[in-house]
This record gives structure tokens, sequence and C-alpha cells, in this order.
């Protein structure tokens, strides 16, 4: 196998690729290629990882233009001509080389209420959700999420308009939305709604499109736009 | 923001793109069957003067899209010209009430 030509982004928000030249193995991850630059060709080289097998949500990175998590993507998929392009992900300000501050996107989290509201106490019974019922598989349908960033590094309209709430953030709303132990429906409907919130999305579904754990964002937040239009039609938001 | 005002905006454009697209579709569609044999501009007038149905149809035509531009161009401002807020609104409301006179003021010309 021939070397692989890699091109690294080096600096923060202003700054260049840098090129390296990579050994190729069989079932080679482009996690595994950048850890090979870090440690053998360029120590300085900053980048984030932890689990290294799809859970943990902290590898994103723009791998030839395209949001991936890179522990679980294989350099022989993305590979164009024996090429690789690695740069931080998408609307996210960059801190240095592949590391990008995830702040503004875990706030959003919490500016869409995306903390569980209970109703009940450590007194009562644990609630029974039938798995079977259709709001429980709505739930399960999105509850996967690993928070690694993938869609909202892959939504035009976050680039658009930086104050939208985005793909992430808007799943998670919707699965405390059809949370029948959630107590906070209300506020968390209100908190989504409008041209920062579910209204904004242009249903173009590159979330959909890039989720590594293939939830549908976009699915979550059409329920949203419904749940949030019959509220306000009903004088409640 | 206020969540209810937005979001009855949002359902307003909706329900406004379901009437603009019935309406598109039978302006096409009445267009095409009309010209079959060629048109004339008085054969036109003698079809709209005093045509209730005419006019009921094209009013609310012109209704649907005094409603439904401005809503859409609320999105396209802030995303093309991060423009928001009370004027953002004001200029919206004229150019609605623009398209509100200018189709309404062709449709009655037709009628009369």
């Amino acid at each position: 196998m021939s070397p692989l030509a890699v091109e690294v982004w080096r600096g923060g928000a202003q700054g260049a690729f840098q090129s390296f030249e990579v050994p190729r193995h069989p079932s080679q991850t482009v996690l595994d290629v950048v850890t090979y630059i870090q440690r053998s060709l360029d120590a300085t080289l900053a980048y984030r990882f932890a689990c290294r097998v799809g859970m943990c949500g902290s590898c994103a990175m723009t791998v030839n233009g395209i949001p991936r998590w890179t522990c679980r993507t294989h350099v022989d998929k993305v590979a164009r001509e024996n090429k690789l392009v690695i740069a931080p992900p998408r609307n996210l300000p960059v801190i240095r080389d592949l590391v990008a501050d995830m702040r503004e996107f875990f706030d959003k989290w919490a500016r869409a209420k995306g903390s569980f509201g209970g109703t009940q106490t450590r007194r009562d019974d644990f609630a029974r959700v039938p798995p079977d019922s259709a709001d429980r598989k709505q739930v399960d349908a999105g509850i996967e999420c690993i928070g690694c960033g993938v869609c909202y590094s892959a939504c035009d309209v976050v680039a658009w308009n930086p104050d939208y709430l985005g793909p992430a953030a808007l799943n998670r709303a919707w699965t405390l939305v059809k949370d029948e132990r959630d107590g906070a429906t209300i506020e968390r409907l209100r908190a989504v709604a409008g041209d920062a919130g579910c209204h904004a999305c242009h249903t173009h579904m590159s979330c959909t499109e890039r989720c590594p754990v293939r939830i549908s964002p976009t699915a979550g937040i059409a329920g949203l736009k419904r749940e949030v239009a019959k509220a306000a039609l009903r004088g409640k938001l | 923001m206020n969540a209810q005002r937005e979001t009855l905006l949002w359902v307003a454009q909706r329900a406004s793109a379901a009437v603009l697209a019935a309406c598109v579709l039978v302006h096409l569609a009445t267009i095409i069957y009309a010209v079959r044999g060629g048109l004339s501009a008085a054969e036109i007038l003698g079809r709209t003067h005093g045509n209730a149905a005419w006019l009921t149809f094209y009013s609310i035509f012109v209704l649907g899209v005094a409603v439904h531009a401005p809503i859409g161009l609320r999105s396209v401002f802030i995303e093309w010209l991060g423009w928001r807020g009370v004027s953002r609104d004001v200029a919206l409301l004229l150019f609605s009430f623009l398209l509100l006179v200018m189709g309404m003021r062709a449709v009655l010309v037709l009628f009369a």
C-alpha cells in the first residue's frame, strides 16, 4: 500500500493546512491517521478523542469536506486518490488545530431546555413506560445521541443563523417532549419555538444524512413543529 | 422573542402555502385552457367583468401572497443579512401591505 497524503489544519481560526505522509494499514481509521501524526511526526498536533469505539462523541472532524466521527471512519472508505484533508468540525470556534470549542453547542442544549423535568419524588414508584407505546418509540428513535456535534457541523442553517439551536439540541428537546415522565413540556416548547428554534429548520436533512448513529434530528424537529403549533393554536405557549 | 406569535406566523405561512399551491394550479390550468384558440384583452375583460367567482378566487390568491411572502422573507433577512427586530418586521408589514394593495388594485380593475 502506498503511503497516504494527509493535509491537516494547523492553527486557530487563522491557519493553514500542513502536509504529512502516513503509512497505510488495513482497517486503518482516520483517528489512527491523526494519532500516528501526533505520536510519530509532530507531537504539537492538538486533537480530541477518548473511547475510540464510537461511544464518547469527542473525535468529530471534517474529513475531505464532510463531518464525520473519525474513530469509526475507515480510510479506505473516505480517501480520494489516496489523499485525506482533515479539518476541525465546522460551525464551531477553533481552539487549535483539530480541536473546536464545544461550549456553544452544549449551551444550546441548555437553552432548548434539554434537561429532564421530573414530576415525581424518590418516594414514588418507578414509572412504567411500555416499550411499544407510540411516544416511547419516538424517544427510542432519538435517545442514543452521543453529542459528537457532527449534525451541528453539517447544518447549513447553523452556518447562516448562528443563534439557531441546531439539530442535536432540538433532537434532545424532542426526546423529552415525548417522555411521559417529564413535566416541563410547555416551557420546552416555548424554548424551541421561533426563528432560532425548530421553525428555522429548512429540512435540508444534512444532520440526518451525517449522523453517525443514524438518528434523524429532522424527524424530531418536524415533530417539534407539530407540537409547538398545536400548543400555539390552543393558546398554551 | 414571543413564542406564541412566532409559531402563529409559521402556521400562517404553512396555511397560506397550501392555499397558494391550489391557487397556482387553478390559475395555470385556467390560463392554458383559456388561451387554446388565442385570447384578446377584450375577451379577458368580458370574462372577468362582474364575475363574482373570479373576484373571490383572485382576492384569496392576493391575500395568500400578502401573508406568505413577507413571513418567508423574515427568514431570508435573518440568514442573509442578519436583520431582525422591529425594523425588519415594520419593513415587512409595509411590504405585505404593498403586495395587498397592488394585487387588489389589479383584481378590482379587471372586475369592475
